[in-house]
């Protein structure tokens, strides 16, 4: 179930060029998030940056009663998000939305990112007791590259592309999931990032058969299912299709049910 | 000393002046698990068109300066499911339940009307006005004639107090809102979304799927009160007031300016609690002044 709550922000660093880590404390919210949810935060009191601002809980810590969030500084409310010191307070909603399924089940698994779509996948890692586990991130540039330890720490491998060829291999991770996919016989596949990124992985794992869930991204109103603002089309019986909402049914959904425009 | 909050429209007592506005509230089963529902005085629920309905392309939400857009299109189950599966769940709960409506036709609003009269609703609220489907509904809100057709037709099926919602994209709301009170409306609320249009300047293209949207939140407030200002003058059935109200504060502003109740919308997307705290800032205000009645500030306003 998800609260209102007002959370207190224990640290907060530039990890990399406009990118930002911050600690928040909340029992309750570390206690039970799971993979791929997210919070709402309402970045600033009044009209400024009105609507609630979602980002995904990057990780938790249970001990500790802290999460984290890691957040590229876009426009304005995650402008002021950058802005907050430790012992600022912050009004969250959250945990919200449904989750990747990390089962036991899932032994051999490949997790695909890129850009700000990395940073749940990292909570992803951290819950998945897969022995084979393959990390494939995209990002623009080099100086866009973050998280890289945190990714090689908990992966068996992991490969990073750049679209420039700044760092790592140049192009997109979805590439070289490709090259992967035929002989590592993954047996699931998650996936967060730019919708074409979405699109090539889904694609893979329908080619290959393997089950894949991918993290949607909406433009959102209210963040729990009220406004029906976060709209995406689904799958719906034999050749149909409906709404669904990335809040509220997602933001993580089985790749075989989201039906790309 | 304890403030009378309760407040009768149409009939319908109420047990304070607080209304969900709809659209923002859905069938009040998402804020169910933040708040007691309860302690709300109504929930006006997600438009309702006699099918389902897909509603408009994403993005349907786009922030502006103390606002936002919407065209999520009337997304909603269809008036049958609605009351097979969420009416239930709301009568479970002591808020007064309104039933917002949309329809293509003015046949489809009588059909509807006809159909929730049997049905254990509290009032009809006539959506005349959504600015985001482009049939049929927009037209009938925006001349008094059109008003005037609806609201008759759509009366003689009405077995529950009619609430005809307004629309603020027309010249005169008081011209709309007399239309409404001479064709038999019980009552009229007021505003819906002003038409409005944000553009991405990097994409050159409207940030909304649909182009244009609805304007609601604080950006609409002054607006909306000197509409309810308006139309309260002008009428003697009850005026429900909405657009921008975050905090009692802002609820009073439509109270004093005649409204006998308030609906919050895009507040509660915000804050799942906007409706109670709203009315715990009208009781505050209410004891202030030393009254005793919610009720007793409407319309209580002096003019310079
Ligand atoms: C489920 C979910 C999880 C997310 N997780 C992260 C994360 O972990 N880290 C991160 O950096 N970003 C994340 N995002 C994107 C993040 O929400 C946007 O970057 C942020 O809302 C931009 O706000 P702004 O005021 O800085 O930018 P502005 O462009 O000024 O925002 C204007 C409006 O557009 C909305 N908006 C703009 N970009 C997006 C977007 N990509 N997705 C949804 N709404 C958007 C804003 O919420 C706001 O309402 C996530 C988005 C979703 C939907
Ligand atoms: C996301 C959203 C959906 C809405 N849907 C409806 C609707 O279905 N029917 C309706 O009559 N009004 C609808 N409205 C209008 C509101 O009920 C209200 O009239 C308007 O938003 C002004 O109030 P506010 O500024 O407090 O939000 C909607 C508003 C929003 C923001
Ligand atoms: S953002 Fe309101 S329903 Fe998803």
């Amino acid at each position: 179930m998800s609260k209102h709550m007002t959370n207190i922000i224990t640290g907060i660093a530039e990890i990399a060029e406009g990118i930002f880590r911050m600690r928040i404390s909340s029992g309750y919210i570390s206690a039970n998030a799971k993979p791929g949810q997210f919070v709402n935060i309402k970045c600033c009191e009044g009209n400024d940056a009105l609507l609630r601002r979602p980002i995904s809980i990057c990780s938790v810590d249970r001990p500790g009663d802290t999460y984290d969030i890691v957040f590229q500084k876009k426009g304005g409310g995650t402008g002021m998000l950058a802005g907050k010191k430790p012992g600022d307070r912050i009004d969250v909603l959250g945990p919200l939305g449904n989750s990747f399924d990390t089962g036991a089940r899932h032994r051999r698994i490949a997790v695909v990112g890129g850009g700000i779509g990395v940073f749940p996948l990292l909570f992803v890692l951290d819950d998945s007791r897969a022995i084979v586990r393959r990390s494939y991130l995209g990002f623009r540039t080099s100086k866009l590259v973050v998280l890289e330890n945190e990714f090689r720490f908990r992966s068996s491998s992991l490969e990073i592309a750049t679209d420039d060829g700044s760092y790592g291999t140049k192009g997109f991770a979805p590439d070289i999931l490709r090259r992967d996919i035929s002989v590592e016989d993954f047996d699931m596949i998650y996936a967060c990032g730019p919708e074409p990124m979405l699109r090539k992985v889904s694609q893979l794992a329908g080619e290959h058969n393997i089950e894949c869930q991918i993290s949607l991204e909406q433009r959102m109103g209210c963040g729990f299912g009220t406004c029906l603002a976060c709209a995406c089309k689904t799958a719906n019986g034999e050749d149909g299709w409906k709404y669904s909402h990335v809040c509220k049914d997602g933001p993580v959904f089985n790749s075989r049910s989201i039906i790309f425009d | 000393m304890d403030i009378d909050m309760s407040v009768d429209i149409c009939g319908i007592k109420l047990k304070n002046p607080v209304i969900a506005a709809s659209g923002t509230f859905g069938f009040g089963r998402e804020h169910a698990g933040f708040i007691d529902i309860n302690k709300l005085g109504g929930i006006s629920v997600k438009g309702l068109t006699l099918k389902p309905r897909m509603g408009n392309r994403p993005p349907r939400v786009a922030e502006t300066p103390a606002g936002m857009l919407n065209s999520v299109g009337l997304q909603n189950p269809g008036v049958h499911y609605f009351i097979e599966n969420e009416l239930p769940f709301l009568r479970q709960h002591t808020a007064a339940v309104i039933a917002n409506i949309a329809g293509n036709t003015i046949d489809e609003y009588c059909e509807m009307t006809e159909i929730l009269s049997d049905a254990d609703i509290d009032a009809i609220e006539l959506n005349v006005s959504c600015p985001n489907v482009r049939e049929g509904c927009i037209a009938f809100g925006t001349t008094p004639a059109g008003i005037t057709e609806i609201t008759q037709q759509v009366k003689r099926y009405a077995k529950k107090p009619l609430i005809v919602k307004l629309t603020p994209n027309v010249s005169s709301i008081a011209d709309t809102a007399a239309a409404a009170e001479s064709a038999g409306a019980d009552a009229v609320s007021l505003i819906n979304t002003l038409l409005g249009m944000a553009i991405d300047v990097e994409t050159r293209r409207p940030v909304l799927a649909n182009n244009t949207g609805g304007l609601s939140g604080p950006a609409v407030k002054p607006v909306a009160v000197r509409m309810v200002y308006e139309v309260s003058r002008t009428v003697k059935i009850p005026v429900i007031g909405m657009g921008g109200i975050f905090c009692g504060n802002d609820a009073v502003e439509f109270m004093l300016a005649g409204a006998d109740a308030v609906m919050v919308g895009t507040a509660n997307m915000i804050y799942p609690d906007a409706c109670i705290k709203v009315c715990m800032g009208i009781e505050q205000y209410v004891r202030k002044l030393g009254y005793s009645r919610a009720a007793d500030i409407t319309g209580s306003l002096e003019m310079n």
